[in-house]
């Protein structure tokens, strides 16, 4: 009797374990690993030259998306093999890069590069091969007039008309809304399309802009502007700066014992600007950031804690995920669903389906039956507060208990 | 019209950011105008001490004065030792010119391993310190910079002018073989020169660490502007240098101050081409 129970209970263990180890091991089981020729994805970065910084961000992000993708199904069953060069920064490198890509390499499918002047050198080349191009960071919608070119970043097709008034209607909400400006911004192609539409718009809602001032890319004397901005003395600076611009301005302010009283910048180098002791309540552009309602979405604080240990590996100075990182995760999510959805590596099939198709990404709900392939634009404003980035509009998009600090 | 607040504001920044257009040509004006080689990797060199200055401040949390006391004479041996590399190889002036754009290239490439390509600054409590005099503001690490460079071009224009070292180097850059005929030496004096002029990068570097922004790429950002001091200054002319930078610095600030910013940099080649149609004798 004794022996029959223990041999009972012994097969009821064995019987768990195997069961266990079955449930373990089924998804794996069901999802084989994908095997075959590999599929391969090509596209440039700017790994070296003045755009380097971001290559970093979007090299991580890329890494972490192509081992996702490949835990998974790879492409129709392939592995997928991301074939990366550097583009050096320059559009005419990553117009070269793209032709060896395509016809030397022979790469099934494209990513874009970034910034807008490598994507539209990289264009011309998509269109005259008539690959699929997604890319997630050109500034201009409207040069995007290729039928087969796609964004990953909900800019929307007119963000020089849409996003002042984001800014705008944030500004009205503040206890004392501005009733002056001044519009300061970088001479590089994006930063000053944006700050021509802040101009307009500003007048068009009866802001009075004070100072509309365009600068050398790369400007690093900024005490004659500075002098420029106190004299003015706006209720709300709007600069169009790239990289640490920004940084530099507000020292010069500084060092003319003069602190603006609301200011918006365009792109910063979000880690120094966070940073930076003139850097609390400074208002910048974004997507997401890694707070509350971005988190739940899917992936998220996976995707968020991978780019955070990778980025930390690679000696990155600011290891938070940003708008910039997810958008070359939303280049990817686009391209595996694309692929998945039309069962087809045809750049024609996969053109076609994403047009006809809304997808699911990271930075929200993405189609692309607009004006130049946009969908709807969701830009939104964050705010340094306590040396982080918040997003504090549109409201709904706001962490519980964030709101907008004026000053 | 711009008040008059806003232009002596303007004209106080631009000659104090002169001062590094000038301190950053006197190396290359010393080694073109003396050595005859065109060093393009003084820019990179610079970039090269401006991180190890951010470098040690950052992680060791070295002041920047005891960096620079050991980034100068680090850099005055490596001017010495690319010197023994051009002599050794018999590098002309044409040659140095791509030469050093390659170990220009090496160094940013270099940089960028290391560092990364992303945007450093190297926060110190004096960044933002400024000195108020009446309506204006003079910024202190800037005014700091401007006395060295005043301080370093005068030293340097009264040695090469009432020493026999110095003379001998100028000696030497008229006709070599003449000189030699004297008793100079060239060879020696040449990596002297070279040292000095490398370890002027490295005072430039602990300036830009503390005063600029540091990305790899930003070690082509001065060059242009720099060329035309140079060349504004007169080659090896060190005091020639920094008065260039000066100048150039304060007609790109008030340009900016009354017209658009982005026609400062139209201004300094404005003032290249009028000097060197004109060509004045006291110059």
């Amino acid at each position: 009797m004794i022996e029959q129970i223990g041999a009972w209970r012994r097969r009821r263990v064995l019987t768990g374990m195997a069961a266990g180890t079955a449930v373990l091991a089924a998804p794996a089981l069901l999802r084989a690993a994908p095997s075959g020729k590999p599929v391969k994805v090509g596209g440039t970065l700017s790994l070296t030259g003045f755009l380097a910084q971001t290559a970093g961000i979007h090299r991580i992000a890329a890494e972490i998306m192509v081992e996702e993708i490949n835990s998974r199904n790879g492409f129709l069953g392939r592995p997928v093999e991301y074939v990366l060069l550097d583009d050096q920064s320059k559009p005419e490198m990553a117009r070269s890069l793209y032709e060896k890509l395509i016809t030397v390499d022979k790469v099934d499918l494209i990513q874009g590069p970034y910034a807008t002047a490598p994507i539209l050198a990289a264009m011309g080349v998509a269109q005259r091969y008539g690959k699929v191009m997604i890319q997630s960071s050109m500034g201009i919608p409207k040069l995007q007039t290729y039928d087969r070119a796609f964004p990953a970043t909900p800019f929307g097709p007119e963000p020089d008309k849409t996003y002042p008034n984001v800014i705008l209607d944030a500004m009205a909400s503040i206890p004392t809304p501005p009733k002056t400006i001044v519009v300061l911004t970088s001479k590089f192609p994006s930063a000053q399309f944006m700050a021509k539409g802040m101009q307009k718009e500003a007048e068009a809602r009866g802001v009075k802009v004070m100072l509309y001032l365009e600068y050398e890319s790369g400007n690093h004397d900024f005490g004659a502007i500075a002098a420029r901005v106190k004299e003015a003395n706006p209720d709300f600076l709007w600069v169009g700066s790239l990289g640490l611009e920004s940084n530099l301005l507000l020292e010069a302010l500084r060092k003319l014992d003069y602190a603006p009283k609301n200011h918006f910048h365009l792109y910063p180098a979000p880690g120094p600007l966070a940073l930076s002791p003139d850097g609390d309540r400074a208002l910048c552009s974004t997507f997401l950031e890694p707070d509350e309602p971005f988190m739940s979405r899917p992936g998220m604080k996976r995707y968020a804690a991978e780019f955070k240990e990778r980025a930390t590996k690679a000696n990155l100075p600011y290891t938070t995920i940003d708008a910039q990182a997810c958008g070359m995760i939303s280049e990817w999510q686009m391209l595996e669903a694309a692929v998945n959805g039309a069962v087809s590596l045809d750049d024609a099939k996969i053109a076609t389906w994403l047009k006809t198709h809304k997808v699911d990404t990271v930075l929200g709900h993405l189609r692309f039956d607009g004006p130049y392939n946009h969908g709807d634009a969701s830009q939104m404003i964050k705010q340094v507060q306590h040396k982080e980035w918040k997003v504090v509009w549109p409201k709904e998009f706001a962490a519980p208990g964030v709101k907008l600090i004026a000053s | 019209m711009p008040s008059a607040t806003l232009l002596g504001q303007a004209l106080i920044s631009g000659v104090l950011a002169g001062g590094m257009y000038g301190l950053l040509a006197m190396g290359l004006s010393l080694s073109w105008g003396l050595l005859r080689l065109v060093n393009l990797s003084h820019f990179a060199l610079a970039f090269l001490a401006a991180y190890i200055v951010y470098e040690l401040g950052t992680t060791w949390h070295v002041a920047p004065w005891w960096s620079a006391a050991l980034v100068v004479p680090a850099m005055f041996g490596i001017g010495a030792a690319q010197h023994w590399l051009f002599d050794r190889f018999r590098v002309n002036e044409l040659a140095s010119l791509l030469i050093t754009f390659s170990v220009a290239v090496i160094l940013e490439a270099g940089i960028q391993l290391y560092w990364t390509a992303d945007f450093r600054r190297y926060e110190t409590p004096y960044s933002t310190l400024s000195i108020k005099a009446g309506p204006f503001f003079i910024p202190v690490l800037e005014l700091a910079l401007c006395l060295v460079a005043g301080t370093l071009a005068w030293g340097t224009w009264l040695w090469l002018r009432r020493t026999f070292v110095g003379k001998a180097l100028r000696a030497s850059a008229e006709d070599a073989d003449i000189a030699a005929a004297y008793g100079v030496n060239h060879k020696q004096l040449a990596y002297l020169l070279s040292g000095i002029g490398a370890a002027y990068a490295g005072i430039a570097g602990t300036f830009i660490a503390l005063i600029a922004t540091l990305a790899p790429a930003e070690i082509w950002t001065w060059l242009g502007v720099v060329f035309a001091v140079v060349i504004i200054g007169r080659l090896g002319n060190p005091l020639g240098a920094l008065l260039a930078g000066m100048l150039i610095g304060a007609s790109q600030s008030v340009a900016m101050a009354i017209f658009s910013p982005a026609w400062a940099p139209v201004v300094s080649f404005s003032i290249l081409i009028v000097v060197l149609l004109w060509d004045p004798e006291w110059l």
